[in-house]
């Protein structure tokens, strides 16, 4: 299995890198949409935490909760997004890399 | 006030990661021991016996290593990630986190966010890698290409002190719940909690650990989600009459809607989340869930499933804990003394132990009270199992046998090492009763995160990385982190006796983590050995490897 030239077709597979670079990005875009939103909220909370106390309507709920839920879903429903993609599209690239690339 | 925030960070640190219901430093101290509770009993034998029985038929399945030690890469991506969110919604989870939104409302709603968003990142960034490089423990990803003597040790030695610190805090823990939950003596659980997990461990392997957290994940989601829509139908399942009854039953009224005063400090926060997020990524126990998947494709569904029970049940948490304000905060008979408003009976984690009773009634209570102590049965077995691998697969097989030993002989040390975990946190467990261990959680994380999580990201993403570099930049985080765990107001106040803190943080990873990555980056960039040329050749086929899983370690067939 360890054949290096193996290895060096399937570095030279241009399908190789447009799946590798494909990938990296939109697994940092997913990141991104993750981790900005989050840190955006905990500079929120520590520095115009008042965003988060208006309330909805009459009632005493606060516009806080909905965004958290809306966080902690939406970060979930980010992770459904790349598995469907990562074990589809990407993973039928990479099959077919290591196909082309065994001979 | 600083000090006090970050003690309070500390405690709800504990609560939430510890899988152990010691959260506040306080609800510890003088725990009382409580009546006999029989349901209690009586539902956790009826558990025990079910995973007994799960162990007997997974010793028949536990013939190779590979079995032992990831059951052969056959858990499927839905099983392991059930297990993976049982690693995670730990008994602390439960009762710590409600018990956060019965003091603070809103503010444990965003310890709660925090402690989720790790997952997501860990999916994108890790697991596929993860699963591609690993074997059956993480010191293998960290040694694929650098010296496999040096790194492997080192890494192994990372996971046990991480086991160890991690064991003391869930043995204590365990001491203290089921002492305060079911009315037995805190020895006897220790014992009890000890001898389980060796039984566990040394016969059924991996594949008995992950079906005793499958069983606990789906008890604790059922329970959770029983125990919601019965709290939450006495409000006639309407988010306006729980919060409305919440603020006017709260004592701080309508300030418990949103963010208080817990996340004020952001450089405490920020170290609290950075420690969180990526010490949990440098947890041997989590780590090792990716390799008992077959392929990468498992691994992420895995955390996909994992992720979404996690969010659920947190989101259940929530509503619990604000039911619990009007439901237990109102009603004099969870109250010392019945004084509303005075000190919770058996502490301050005991909120949704308290919701239970009301709503459902003292077999409720006693189900409940099981499930929490299945629940650190589970996560000691994993940390167990883990310890054991760094000592039979990295130190025995592969740094003193150099590879060259039978697959028979391995596992009988392996089964040995679970056995001397097993007696070490008997030991521990008993040695550190009354002790205050909050500390522990701050030192088990901080070390994963600068420890662990540097060498592992690293040497999955940077081809610069030497054994050099990983070795000086594991020991400054190693010394960082525990240094600065001294010098905070946990130890040096708390412990030690001094007034004033060194270091006003009890989370160490916003400091330690940047010396670690730093110290490898330098040490790494200044090698310009022979060795460490042959290490960046050596990239090129651990990437190709991390990228497509060729050459990845297959499922077992059965």
């Amino acid at each position: 299995m360890s054949d290096p030239s193996y290895h060096s077709r399937i570095r030279q597979n241009p399908k190789f890198a447009d799946m590798v670079s494909r990938r990296t990005r939109f697994a940092l875009i997913l990141s991104l949409l993750v981790l900005v939103p989050y840190y955006s909220f905990m500079m929120v909370i520590a520095f115009q935490p008042d965003l988060l106390r208006q309330t909805l309507g009459e009632g005493v709920a606060t516009v806080g909760w909905p965004i958290g839920v809306v966080l902690v879903v939406g970060s979930w429903l980010l992770t459904g997004v790349y598995v469907r993609r990562a074990n589809g599209e990407f993973d039928r690239m990479n099959q077919e890399v290591l196909k082309e690339s065994w001979k | 006030m600083k000090h006090s925030l970050a003690g309070l960070a500390a405690g709800i640190l504990a609560a939430l990661v510890a899988t152990t219901a010691f959260a506040a430093p306080g609800a510890i101290e003088g725990v009382q021991k409580q009546a006999v509770n029989l349901h209690a009993i009586a539902m956790f034998g009826i558990f025990v016996l079910a995973t007994l029985g799960i162990t007997w038929w997974a010793a028949s399945r536990t013939k190779s290593t590979s079995d032992f030690y990831t059951a052969g890469g056959g858990i499927t991506g839905f099983q392991n990630g059930l297990a993976i969110a049982g690693d995670y919604m730990s008994a602390a989870t439960l009762l710590g986190l409600s018990s956060m939104v019965f003091f603070k409302g809103y503010d444990g709603f965003i310890y709660a966010i925090s402690f989720f968003v790790g997952w997501p990142i860990i999916l994108f960034l890790m697991a596929e890698r993860l699963r591609n490089l690993g074997k059956f423990t993480f010191a293998d990803i960290a040694s694929y290409r650098l010296d496999q003597n040096r790194i492997r040790t080192f890494a192994a030695f990372g996971s046990l002190t991480v086991v160890c610190f991690y064991l003391i805090v869930q043995m204590v823990g365990a001491g203290q719940l089921i002492q305060l939950l079911f009315g037995l003596d805190y020895n006897y659980a220790v014992v009890v909690v000890g001898i389980l997990m060796m039984v566990y461990v040394t016969f059924g392997g991996m594949v008995a650990t992950t079906w005793v957290q499958i069983i606990k994940a789906v008890l604790l989601l059922g329970g959770g989600t029983a125990l919601m829509l019965l709290a939450f139908s006495q409000f006639g399942f309407s988010f306006e009459t729980l919060f409305s009854k919440a603020v006017a039953a709260h004592k701080d009224g309508v300030k418990i809607m949103g963010p208080g005063s817990l996340m004020a400090d952001p450089v405490s926060a920020a170290s609290l989340s950075l420690g969180l997020l990526f010490g949990t990524a440098g947890l041997p126990h989590i780590m090792m869930r990716f390799f008992t998947v077959p392929n990468a494709k498992e691994a992420r569904k895995s955390v996909f499933v994992a992720t979404g029970f996690i969010g659920f049940f947190f989101l259940v948490v929530m509503v619990l804990g604000l039911a619990a304000i009007t439901i237990v905060g109102q009603d004099p008979q969870f109250f010392e003394g019945g004084k509303v408003g005075g000190k919770l009976i058996g502490g301050g984690n005991m909120p949704v132990m308290h919701l239970a009773k009301a709503v459902g009634g003292d077999i409720f209570l006693g189900f409940l009270s099981a499930v929490a102590f299945a629940t650190i049965l589970a996560v000691v077995s994993g940390l167990a199992l883990a310890g054991a691998s760094a000592i039979s697969h990295d130190l025995y097989a592969r740094v003193i046998k150099k590879g060259d030993v039978e697959s028979a002989q391995e596992m009988r040390v392996t089964k040995l090492a679970s056995i001397g975990i097993g007696i070490v946190a008997i030991v521990l467990g008993i040695l550190f009763k009354d002790q205050n261990v909050a500390f522990l959680v701050a030192l088990t994380f901080g070390v994963a995160a600068s420890v662990n999580f540097p060498v592992l990201i690293l040497s999955m993403y940077w081809k610069g990385l030497t054994t050099r570099g990983a070795l000086w930049g594991g020991v400054a985080g190693l010394l960082s982190a525990v240094g600065l765990v001294i010098l905070s107001p946990a130890v040096w106040v708390k412990v030690m006796g001094n007034a004033q803190a060194v270091f006003p943080y009890d989370h160490p990873a916003i400091i330690s983590m940047s010396v670690a990555f730093a110290v490898t980056w330098f040490m790494s960039v200044t090698d310009s050995s022979q060795r460490a040329k042959n290490e960046a050749v050596a990239y090129e086929e651990q990437y190709i490897r991390a990228q497509t899983g060729l050459g990845a370690a297959a499922a077992s067939a059965h």
